[in-house]
């Protein structure tokens, strides 16, 4: 046993990592190496050729720019070097982090009963699609199945979710170019699908809703109104919009061929979504690995062609119509049943009988302070979230706290494809490239 | 890998040592598997992972991507502390879309300076994610070309989501506390 090595439990400052120099990404440079590999990499050039580079240019041309954190059309709080000639970008990097809050590590200090209220937080405009990721994994380390109608009522949210979610990428994505008109229409759309939301959980966001086990409460009387009403207003709008968008030249000239990411630069770099999809990917985690009973509704998978800022809207408009669709059809078939699955280890007793059995009234303490425990073993849980693969890596040691906690945050990996869409674009194209992306901060920090 | 190559293989070992490896069902997975003696494949609740020793890390990283695994989804690592001989865990789910699997592939790194060659080359969308294991856990990807804190500030010392590193708390001062008694 000597020889194993010395346990370092406590860290000491100073003792890691000594040959390893600080960042620099304070300094007004992109990257101290640039060697001809690294200058490929950041003009795009890795993966295809479409930099041209020219070294008649003055030297005094180029700059770099700061770009954020606080800049209104940066989403929130990304900050962007970018590498100027001219009026031309070089090289762009991202600087993220400004709102990361430990997320991750949150979740190991939370039960698996409180995770939710945790992973929430994440992508704050489809918390709905965190949380079933998050109880997909819980669900499947526990190798437990919820029932239909909790299937039924977590695809019925997450689609409104994607919905709402579309419609404020469609609001800012026409704020930045300068449509404003859009961003008010389509910030009152989704107030619409909030309300609803408030109806069913409670809360307009951080729902905590899709709970592992089920969800935690039945839809509430009259849900079937309210969708409807939503099915019956949002399609004849959204035809406004995109006659508002599409007959207006601006817009066009402004989308069209922008941001152009192609098809190997995207699967190259890790990056789904509608993102993957405006290049002709056809790749959907509903129809392809499809989770939640998603795979008994009919629906399409938009796709584009271009890459381009256009394509990106464009699909994101025809998702809000199929997600419609889904919605539509999960009214019409929502089975009947309970909405939890009826497992003691996870799911409370009902709030009755906490007022006339003491057991049920220590059992339902237990859960809610203790948590329960989940067997020991790791897994991979991903849905298609608004914004791409969001993925759940959950490990669990046996005990009621997760060991390990990691979300694949799409918007996070979806930014590193923000320096290949604007290589060698122009300055004023930056915002509509940005938009169309659709990061959301609280997700790409974490 | 040809049914010719495969008993060759099989003879190459030798008959009291042959022991019923366990291989997974997907002809692209099996074949895959198949030409890495040294890579176990375990079944995590229904999902395939590749157990590979930290050496063989890039290498069967190209196989996967030769094999059809286009999508490096994710990068990540687990600290597992005093629990395992080597102290953390990396580990890279990968994406075929062609194929419509996944696969997991994880190592392991040594508890003293814990190092594992980036996937950066073969994947440049393992970039964001192994800058943000390294900065979360101290893991060094080797050849990764700009592994600097990602999420974090510069200026940050030790790695927040290691288990030695407490969760803590900042005393916070309130402005006016003085005059409260």
């Amino acid at each position: 046993m000597t020889d194993e090595p010395k346990i370092l439990d406590v860290w000491v400052a100073g003792t890691e990592e000594p040959e390893l120099a600080p960042t620099d990404e304070g300094a007004q440079e992109i990257s101290v190496d640039e060697s001809e590999h690294r200058l490929d990499e950041q003009f795009g050039r890795v993966v295809e050729d479409d930099y041209v580079f020219d070294d008649d240019a003055d030297v005094d041309e180029r700059m770099i720019l700061n770009m954020g954190p606080q800049h209104p059309s940066t989403h929130g709080v990304l900050r962007l070097q970018i590498e100027l000639e001219g009026e031309t970008i070089r090289r762009t990097k991202p600087i993220i982090g400004y709102l990361h809050t430990g997320m991750e590590k949150t979740g190991e200090q939370l039960n698996f009963s409180q995770g939710g209220t945790n992973v929430t937080r994440m992508d704050y405009l489809a918390p709905f699609h965190n949380e079933l990721a998050y109880s997909l994994a819980v669900e499947r380390l526990l190798g437990i199945d919820v029932p239909p109608r909790a299937a039924a009522i977590r695809v019925l949210l997450t689609e409104l979710n994607r919905v709402s979610s579309h419609l404020v990428a469609l609001a800012t994505n026409g704020m930045d170019i300068g449509a404003i008109s859009m961003m008010i229409y389509g910030f009152r759309d989704r107030e619409q699908i909030l309300a609803f939301f408030e109806k069913t959980s409670g809360l307009r966001m951080n729902h905590n809703f899709i709970r592992p086990g089920g969800v935690a409460a039945d839809l509430p009387p009259g849900w079937k109104d309210d969708v409807a009403e939503i099915l019956a207003g949002l399609p004849r709008r959204l035809q406004q919009y995109d006659d508002l968008l599409e007959n207006n030249p601006i817009w066009m000239a402004r989308t069209k061929g922008v941001g152009v990411i192609s098809a190997e630069e995207a699967t190259a770099y890790g990056i789904t979504g509608p993102t993957l999809r405006s290049t002709g990917v056809d790749w959907d985690i509903r129809k392809a690995m499809p989770y939640s009973g998603i795979e008994q509704y009919e629906f399409e998978v938009a796709l584009g062609e271009n890459g381009d800022v256009y394509d990106r809207y464009r699909i994101r408009m025809d998702e809000i119509a199929e997600s419609l669709k889904i919605i539509e059809q999960v009214m019409d078939t929502m089975p009947k049943g309970d909405y939890r699955v009826d497992d003691r280890k996870v799911t409370p007793p009902p709030r009755a009988r906490i007022d006339e059995s003491m057991e049920a009234l220590i059992h339902h303490f237990k859960l809610f302070t203790e948590g329960y425990k989940v067997p020991a073993g790791e897994t991979y849980v991903a849905v298609e979230s608004p914004r791409g693969e969001l993925g759940c890596y959950l490990v669990s040691d046996g005990e009621a706290r997760p060991y390990r906690m990691h979300t694949r945050a799409p918007s996070f990996y979806n930014l590193q494809a923000l320096p290949i869409a604007m290589a060698d674009s122009l300055m004023a194209d930056t915002v509509a490239t940005i938009a169309s992306l659709d990061p959301v901060m609280g997700d790409v920090d974490r | 890998m040809t049914d010719e190559t495969r008993s060759e293989l099989e003879e190459a070992v030798p008959e009291e040592a042959v022991v019923e490896r366990p291989l997974p069902e997907n002809q692209v997975l099996r074949d895959l598997f198949a030409r890495f003696e040294d890579v176990e494949w375990v079944d995590s609740l229904g999902q395939d992972v590749a157990q590979v020793p930290n050496q063989r890390w890039l290498e069967f990283g190209s196989a996967a991507k030769a094999a059809g695994f286009e999508v490096c989804a994710d990068v990540t690592a687990v600290d597992w502390m005093r629990q395992r001989p080597d102290r953390f865990e990396v580990v890279a789910n990968l994406l075929s879309m062609q194929h419509r699997l996944r696969l997991r592939m994880i190592t392991t790194a040594p508890r003293l300076e814990p190092t594992v060659a980036s996937l950066v080359p073969i994947w440049p969308g393992a970039n964001f994610p192994e800058r943000e294991a390294y900065d979360m856990f101290g893991v060094v990807f080797e050849g990764h070309p700009d592994l600097t804190r990602i999420l974090m500030p510069d200026e940050w010392e030790g790695h927040p989501l290691r288990k030695d590193f407490g969760v803590g708390s900042v005393p916070v001062q309130f402005k006016e506390s003085h005059k409260v008694n």
